[in-house]
């Protein structure tokens, strides 16, 4: 394998420089800590909701960088869009990662770089955890509640 | 006699492999070891010219299955000092620990008893035997560790006063830290404080590395993998004092294990053969008695004296590279071949996949010791660790690929 095959330029650019990271979000709707034992990756996901919508999404936490430039470019990626919409995206990108072609190429913005993970599969995870924990958070809110932790398990 | 790398080297044929233009650098020998051409001609021989079942037959070829598979047993005692009659073959370490926690443990240990432990083990070692403990309601006490991770004996002295420890499984070398552990000074430790107490060594670092006399430890029982000692997988064993064998209940049960059944009943064949239930790995067995010998060729004393001077330029080589920093001891007559580190800002993965990149094979993550890495406060580490086959020509590809990682990933 080679590193670039993985380690796409503008993975590493979100791993250097990651956008939207932040330990804390003014009026935020929810907060949800995910993590992947088994990596020791851990990641704090805020999210604040304004009319339906993603007003700001921030991310925290610990890991390889490809779970916190996955992160990165996911919040870049969902931003101001309708919650459903972010949800459906969301799926889009794990399904990439399990090896299908996405049907928003364009809407994923960087997140398509991460294509090339679906070829290592001990990484899929790192690549989904800010991305599942964006799910998780939208569904939180969609409860009625404001904070969730989930523990991934292989 | 020293060990001649190059001359061992000519006998592991997956050491001629290249990944992506580079030679393959193998430090990965504590998660399993490579096979070298004995081993492979010892099975492939078994199907090729004996195969048949052991056991059963009356038949010459069945005689000779039985032969191989019963040899490998004496063979192996004879390796580790133990009794052949304390042998019971197992898939590997881990089920050699779930057979004791199974047969022994359940069995025999009520709300009354303690099981000692510590915060070094392999969940191996670790979790058949808090389950075990959670299940007859006994109490469970783990050993700390010393900053240099070292197993703090002071603490474990204090944890026996009591006298009720009557069962405790603990690690001979830590396949994170390396650590060499006092095994026979534990033991008397745990026997002085209550003289029915059963202990039990998870050998799984230290069979392939050390020269190992069970009789001389002083224990009850060792765990051992083949794979981790040249030998193929799916075979490992227990190496029990008889007499523990004797008060165990089998654990799994059917054929060859039996001497007599009934419809409704059974009554058991005699030790070891109570815990080896239907057909077992002959092939395996075969292999694992090839390893042996490929291990005796060696010398133990030679296998261990190379680690060590390995270990000593390991560790010297780790220090001259910026933000690495070693768990375990630093003394090499306290360790063995196994060493984790951190590179600074870094995770493990990360590391791991340029090393893997430049045809670098080394561990990444929690190394099945989950408690361990609470300990370390680290959620993961990278291992290097070394066996016959590596040489100091190796260090160099791991210090270039530690370099260009930390530049790689540099923020």
């Amino acid at each position: 394998m080679s590193m670039e095959d993985l380690y796409q330029e503008i993975i590493l650019d979100h791993y250097r420089k990651p956008k939207n990271r932040a330990p804390e979000l003014a009026d935020e709707a929810v907060h949800v800590h995910h993590s992947n034992p088994l990596c020791g990756d851990e990641m704090d996901l805020r999210i604040r909701v304004l009319d339906d919508r993603l007003d700001a999404v921030v991310f925290d936490g610990e890991g390889c960088s490809i779970s916190q430039a996955a992160a990165s470019a996911m919040t870049q990626a969902v931003v101001g869009r309708e919650l459903k919409d972010a949800l459906d995206l969301a799926e889009d990108f794990r399904r990439m990662m399990h090896g299908d072609d996405p049907a928003r190429p364009d809407d994923l913005g960087d997140g398509i770089a991460f294509t090339g993970v679906a070829k290592f599969p001990v990484r899929v995870k790192c690549a989904l955890l800010g991305w599942m924990a964006l799910r998780d958070a939208i569904q939180t809110f969609e409860r009625g509640a404001s904070a969730h932790t989930v523990t991934h398990e292989e | 006699m020293a060990i001649d790398v190059a001359a061992v080297r000519r006998s592991f044929p997956i050491l001629d492999r290249e990944l992506d233009g580079h030679r393959l650098v193998y430090l990965d020998s504590a998660a399993s070891s490579l096979t070298p051409e004995p081993v492979l001609d010892a099975m492939d021989r078994y199907y090729r010219w004996s195969r048949s079942n052991v056991n059963r037959g009356v038949y010459p070829l069945a005689e000779e299955a039985t032969d191989l598979y019963e040899g490998a047993r004496t063979t192996l005692a004879g390796f580790l000092d133990a009794d052949p009659v304390g042998v019971v073959f197992t898939k590997n370490a881990t089920e050699a620990c779930n057979l004791l926690a199974y047969g022994f443990v359940r069995a025999h240990l009520g709300p009354d008893d303690v099981l000692l432990s510590t915060v070094m083990e392999h969940h191996a070692n670790l979790v058949p035997f808090t389950q075990a403990a959670a299940a007859v309601g006994a109490e469970v006490r783990h050993v700390p560790i010393t900053p240099d991770g070292l197993l703090d004996l002071d603490a474990a002295a204090e944890l026996l006063a009591d006298g009720r420890v009557t069962f405790a499984a603990f690690v001979h070398v830590s396949n994170v830290l390396g650590t060499i552990n006092d095994v026979e000074r534990l033991t008397r430790m745990v026997k002085d404080a209550n003289d029915r107490a059963i202990v039990h060594v998870d050998g799984a670092q230290a069979a392939p590395h050390l020269p190992v006399s069970f009789r001389d430890l002083g224990i009850d029982s060792y765990a051992i993998p083949g794979h981790k000692m040249l030998g193929p997988t799916g075979i490992g064993a227990l190496v029990a004092r008889p007499e523990l064998l004797e008060r165990m209940e089998p654990f799994l049960t059917g054929g060859d294990m039996i001497r007599d059944v009934t419809l409704t009943g059974a009554t058991w064949n005699d030790v070891p053969h109570r815990f080896e239930a239907g057909t077992p790995m002959i092939a395996e067995a075969a292999g694992l008695a090839a390893a042996v010998g490929v291990l005796e060729g060696y010398g133990m004393a030679a296998v261990r004296s190379h680690e060590r001077d390995l270990t000593a330029q390991l560790l010297d080589a780790l220090g001259t590279v910026a933000g690495v920093t070693v768990h375990g001891p630093k003394d090499v007559d306290l360790r063995g071949g196994a060493v984790s580190f951190a590179l600074d800002g870094i995770h493990p993965h990360d590391v791991g996949a340029m090393l893997g990149s430049r045809g670098g094979c080394v561990r990444v993550g929690h190394h099945c010791t989950k408690p361990l890495m609470r300990c370390l406060d680290v959620a993961a580490t990278t291992r290097a660790s070394s066996y016959v086959y590596n040489d100091v020509d190796d260090l160099e590809p791991l210090v270039d690929g530690l370099e260009a990682a930390a530049a790689f990933f540099a923020r």
